[in-house]
């Protein structure tokens, strides 16, 4: 049982304050977190991995300091962000060059590398893989000590729906193995697949903690605006309108569609599919118009 | 104090790149001057002496330094790839010391050897030319492996502050203001050459004593300062 605390932690550069006094426990199991860019999601990740010391505070993992000591690497297995990563090596000496630094050998390489199902490409260079490849990779290279903490920035930017799905399965085993697995993201709907438990940062701060259930609920119950366009606009509107999930309608003529209120987040995105296919209506464009992150993360912030 | 695996990874990525052919073109070239020079004028130990001296020692062995030197680790920094060596329980200055010692070994491959090649075809080692300045390039190849390690831990900017440091203090200040001289790795490799070869067109401004007590502590205090600077590096976050 691993516990990461991060206990009244601030950082800032220069003038700029990046992260701003947070105090969080990270315990086993998949914890995202989650939060605009530039929210400083980074900054504490690099914090939490020893390689920014806190302008104040400290981080700790099961009592022992992470900044300045090289044995707590023993215990941790860092995915960063960047992608730079000895491209001129293969795959495979890539990966057994890490166990070598844990004082491990081949054979921890090539577990880490069957772990991630990345054997079939393990002879090939570095710099021919593409972008999940090399997030494999960088899994396995932190996997190859069989760490009790795993710490992740962003694994999910830039792949495709096939290997994140992967990666989230992997993540998953992981948290149930027990080890303590913390990946940050700013995309609701990853964190939402992946982890249990969320920690919100905004601007720097510490927004919110807990249950994504609970935090999603503050989410998705602010009313959610849509905007629709179909074959027959009215005639959805006034099939649309009729049950309680939505608040609002308007016909925007200049737009040439419609402005919809929902209020049952749940819902009302069953309901608009359906509705059309009753009515014949074709829909041609379903878009959030306020889905962007930061109108969500505004809003739980005031919540 | 010496981890292979770092070592290996260091060879690679200075062998491995475009660096290698520009660590091979200046060696190539001083043969080819050599070759050239022996050819048009015989066998001079003057003529040798300006060949090594003037190019080998005051120009190849610096610049081969600097790319040595920098390149065991400032890319690494520089892209962010040196996370998966600090991320390990393996000692700072551990990493440092290996990337000297690879730093220092290829330097010496790249300049020392040719030297005594260059050498050997100049003059045929008369008077102990080509030994002289093959010890003056080993000794110049620790003392520069050093320092432009540690320029590549602490700057961004290290090949440009090496040459600046090779090219403009060495050589230009070096033949302008003699006290210069005195704070001059290269000075400091020919008191070393001086005395093992005994040549009497081999000469240094700076004593012997001097000259191996600044080597030391350049050496060691370089070294030390980069295993410092790697400890606390902070890597900026893409934010």
């Amino acid at each position: 049982m691993t516990t990461l605390t991060i206990d009244h932690v601030s950082r800032w550069f220069g003038n700029v304050v990046a992260v701003n006094d947070v105090t969080m426990t990270i315990g086993p199991g998949v914890t995202g977190l989650l939060g605009p860019n530039g929210a400083g999601k980074s900054t504490l990740i690099n914090m939490m991995g020893g390689f920014l010391a806190p302008s104040t505070g400290s981080v700790t993992l099961d009592g022992r300091p992470v900044w300045r000591n090289e044995e707590i690497y023993r215990h941790i297995g860092i995915v960063p962000e960047r992608e730079a990563m000895y491209d001129f090596l293969t795959g495979r000496e890539f990966v057994v060059a890490n166990a070598e630094l844990h004082g491990l050998g081949a054979k921890a390489a090539q577990r880490a590398l069957a772990t991630v199902e990345m054997e079939y490409a393990q002879d090939r260079k570095i710099s021919t893989y593409s972008k999940g490849m090399r997030q494999r990779v960088k899994m396995a290279s932190a996997l190859v000590h069989d760490p009790s903490l795993l710490l992740l920035d962003e694994p999910f930017n830039g792949m495709d729906p096939r290997q994140r799905m992967q990666l989230m399965e992997l993540l998953r085993r992981m948290g149930a193995e027990g080890r303590t697995v913390l990946f940050s993201s700013h995309i609701l709907e990853e964190v939402e697949q992946l982890a249990s438990h969320i920690e919100v940062i905004v601007a720097g701060r510490h927004a919110a903690s807990g249950d994504f259930r609970k935090i999603r609920r503050l989410m998705t119950d602010r009313p959610h605006r849509y905007l629709v366009r179909s074959s027959d606009d009215r005639a959805l509107a006034a099939a649309l309108i009729a049950d309680p999930s939505t608040s609002g309608i308007e016909v925007d003529l200049a737009e040439g569609a419609l402005r919809i209120q929902a209020v049952d987040f749940g819902r009302f995105t069953v309901l608009l599919p359906k509705v059309a296919r009753e009515h014949g209506v074709r829909l041609l464009t379903v878009s959030p118009s306020d889905e962007s992150l930061e109108s969500v993360f505004s809003y739980l912030v005031a919540a | 104090m010496y981890d292979p695996t770092v070592a290996r990874l260091t060879y690679r990525g200075l062998l491995g790149r475009r660096r290698a052919l520009i660590l091979g073109a200046l060696p190539a070239l001083l043969i080819v001057i050599s070759a050239v020079v022996r050819a048009l004028t015989g066998a001079d130990d003057q003529v040798a002496h300006d060949v090594l001296g003037g190019f080998a020692l005051a120009t190849m062995v610096p610049i081969i330094g600097v790319i040595a030197g920098t390149g065991a680790i400032g890319p690494e920094i520089d892209d962010g790839s040196v996370v998966y060596l600090l991320a390990k329980p393996v000692k700072r200055p551990t990493i440092i010391i290996t990337k000297l010692i690879v730093a220092i070994a290829v330097t010496m491959a790249f300049s020392a050897l040719p030297t005594f090649i260059a050498g050997l075809i100049l003059n045929g080692n008369g008077q102990q030319i080509a030994v002289a300045y093959t010890v003056a390039a080993l000794v110049a190849s620790i003392a520069y492996a050093a320092l432009f390690l540690l320029f590549g831990t602490v700057s961004r900017h290290a090949v440009v502050f090496g040459l600046v440091y090779a090219l403009v203090w060495e050589a230009l200040f070096g033949s302008l203001v003699s006290g210069a001289r005195t704070l001059s790795v290269q000075q400091w490799a020919l008191a070393v050459a001086h005395k093992v070869s005994d040549s009497s067109l081999v000469t240094s401004d700076v004593a012997l004593p001097t000259a191996t007590v600044l080597l030391i502590v350049l050496t060691l205090a370089a070294t030390w300062y980069a295993g410092r600077k790697l400890r606390t590096l902070t890597l900026a976050g893409e934010e």
